[in-house]
């Protein structure tokens, strides 16, 4: 399948280069995003019964991992209300670019800290209190509210979106998982790009501001990295930005060679699969352990959530993929095979939620009525009772996920292993190996 | 075709004589103990639901029956197993914070599915072995 550029079609060029309209999702976004910390902190303390804990974990984890991220990519990130003040607050402006620009301090990011570790660690953190953090409000709360700051923070701090690129727990897993999106956003023709005087779309013109992503456009390959905020559509002068839908997984034609972004794909793969027995199972020792912060049986569940994470099974896949000739040929084969376990992942996590948002989406009308919890019937919908959806095409449902998340990585790993000049076949083994655990522990 | 044959081909069953089963469960937060219950299709189930500190349920999807338990007391749900597969049973009544994670597993007879499911794993990645082993 060929790419269709969708920016050729003047209508939606023009919707993309508007504020107006992104800024209407912007509002609607950051009110819904306040108002949730709100509900955590001053509504009831039944999460089920509180809008921020069906809003926030039922209803829009279903709408990113179902929908956004598997079709859209970072399609989230570019209408995520998270940055939005502290970014106001950095350029001194709502909409076009003001005549004067506020003086933050407007720092590079450490050199040092420009990967996606610090956005590993801070998943692994939320990852290793996700028992108590999607069940309680308040602490759910505190940590939307946590971001929200942090955000605006950094943007007094350092130039651009930091937060987004180096620190958003979420904004880690959507870049690693946009590279499957069939959308992305490139340039129409490289020697535009070079010849370009003054590179508007990373330093920023009357027209728009420089890349927040601190991406230039003109050497962008993979989706990763580019939140779709469209500023680079808005300053290129030479008309050379595009968005085009393009078949599924296309950036992992060309695979990184990076740890940091291996590591992402064994954090994402393994938390799926821990959930899955931990939330998702009949096991009531380990909720237990889960659940209960700072006793001895939590931190021997975090001791175990992180060595199955990063030692169980990288070691495996290491052992399974390649042979070790020198370290810097290891960690690139390492990291260029385990581009496979992107897809997998991605279904790991639709079939997981899967399971999680259908017996629990009956929550979301009652909470519509009674956000707070506090015995409201705003659209007399707050008596609806708990119901199971769709229990029947559950299972279907997973194993047509789990499945098909493993052709696709299947075929992945042969692309990867051309790349890496070595047999895929151990990689499937190991896709077979870890999608049979995940079948057993969700069937 | 080996996909179609593996997810769907009727497998030989054994015929089991149903019998009836009763089941003590306690419940508490947020887990039942047992948590996990296999019997036979057409088994009729007698579930004797005991709560040991808050108001609990017991829910089992693709069955829609259920049950409530008030603290200390014992409450009983009967049903026949007329669906084979595996089922989770789950807490109904909002019991505390993990209450939506209150799980447990009912499978009458065997897990089909996810045989089924594994064997179509097997034959898929046997197909993309044989096309990179052609290729």
């Amino acid at each position: 399948m060929a790419k269709i550029e969708l920016t050729r079609n003047t209508s939606i060029k023009n919707a993309l280069i508007s504020r107006y309209p992104q800024l209407a999702v912007f509002v609607v976004m950051l009110m819904g995003y306040i108002f949730a910390i709100l509900a955590g902190l001053v509504g009831t303390p039944v999460g089920s019964h509180n809008f921020i804990i069906v809003f926030v974990w039922i209803a829009w984890w279903a709408i990113l991992i179902l929908v956004a991220v598997p079709f859209f990519g970072r399609g989230w990130c570019a209408v995520c209300p998270i940055p939005l003040p502290g970014e106001w607050l950095q350029r001194g402006a709502v909409l076009n670019p003001p005549e004067k620009k506020p003086k933050w301090f407007n720092l590079r990011w450490p050199k040092a800290l420009r990967n996606i570790w610090l956005q590993n660690i801070s998943f692994l953190l939320l990852a290793l209190f996700s028992s108590v953090l999607l069940t309680t409000p308040n602490i759910t709360g505190i940590v939307l509210a946590g971001m929200l700051f942090a955000a605006i923070g950094l943007s007094t701090i350092f130039e651009r979106r930091a937060f987004c690129r180096y620190l958003c727990p979420v904004g880690g897993f959507i870049g690693l998982y946009s590279q499957t999106a069939p959308i992305e956003l490139r340039i129409k023709d490289k020697q535009v790009c070079a010849t370009c005087e003054g590179k508007p779309c990373y330093n920023g013109s009357t027209n728009g501001y420089g890349c927040p992503w601190d991406v230039f456009p003109g050497g962008l390959t993979k989706n990763t990295y580019c939140g779709l905020c469209m500023e680079c559509l808005r300053t290129c002068p030479h008309d050379n930005i595009a968005v085009n839908m393009r078949p599924f997984s296309a950036d992992l034609a060309k695979p990184s060679t990076r740890m940091d972004e291996a590591f992402k794909a064994f954090i994402m793969l393994g938390s799926a699969m821990i959930y899955a027995g931990v939330l998702l199972g009949p096991w009531g020792v380990l909720k237990d352990a889960a659940y209960n912060v700072g006793t001895s049986a939590w931190f021997i569940y975090a001791a175990v959530f992180l060595s199955i994470i990063f030692l169980v099974m990288p070691s495996f896949f290491a052992l399974c993929v390649t042979r070790f000739e020198n370290l810097n040929i290891f960690k690139k084969r390492f990291a260029t095979l385990s581009a496979a376990l992107i897809p997998l992942g991605l279904m790991f996590w639709v079939a997981f939620s899967l399971s999680f948002v259908l017996t629990n989406a009956s929550y979301i009308l009652a909470s519509l009525s009674d956000p707070l919890g506090l015995g409201w019937n705003l659209f007399g919908t707050a008596q609806t009772t708990w119901q199971p959806m769709l229990t029947t095409i559950l299972a279907p449902g997973q194993t047509l996920a789990l499945v098909g998340g493993l052709i696709w990585s299947a075929r992945t790993a042969q692309k990867a292993a051309n790349e890496a000049k070595v047999s895929a076949i151990p990689v499937i083994g190991y896709c077979l190996i870890v999608t049979a655990v995940m079948l057993w522990l969700l069937l | 075709m080996a996909g179609l044959a593996v997810a769907f081909a009727p497998l030989p069953v054994q015929p089991i004589r149903p019998q009836e089963r009763t089941f003590q469960i306690e419940a508490r937060q947020f887990a039942y103990s047992p948590s996990e219950l296999n019997v036979n299709p057409g088994d009729t189930i007698t579930i004797r639901l005991i709560s040991t500190d808050v108001v609990h349920g017991l829910y089992v999807d693709g069955y829609d029956v259920s049950v409530e338990a008030d603290p200390g007391q014992t409450a009983t749900l009967t049903f026949t197993a007329t669906k084979p597969g595996s089922f989770r049973f789950r807490c109904n009544i909002t019991c505390g914070a993990m209450h939506p994670f209150m799980i447990g597993k009912l499978t009458v007879g065997a897990n089909d599915w996810l045989f089924r499911s594994a064997g179509l794993a097997m034959v898929a990645v046997l197909g993309i072995v044989i096309l990179v082993k052609r290729s």
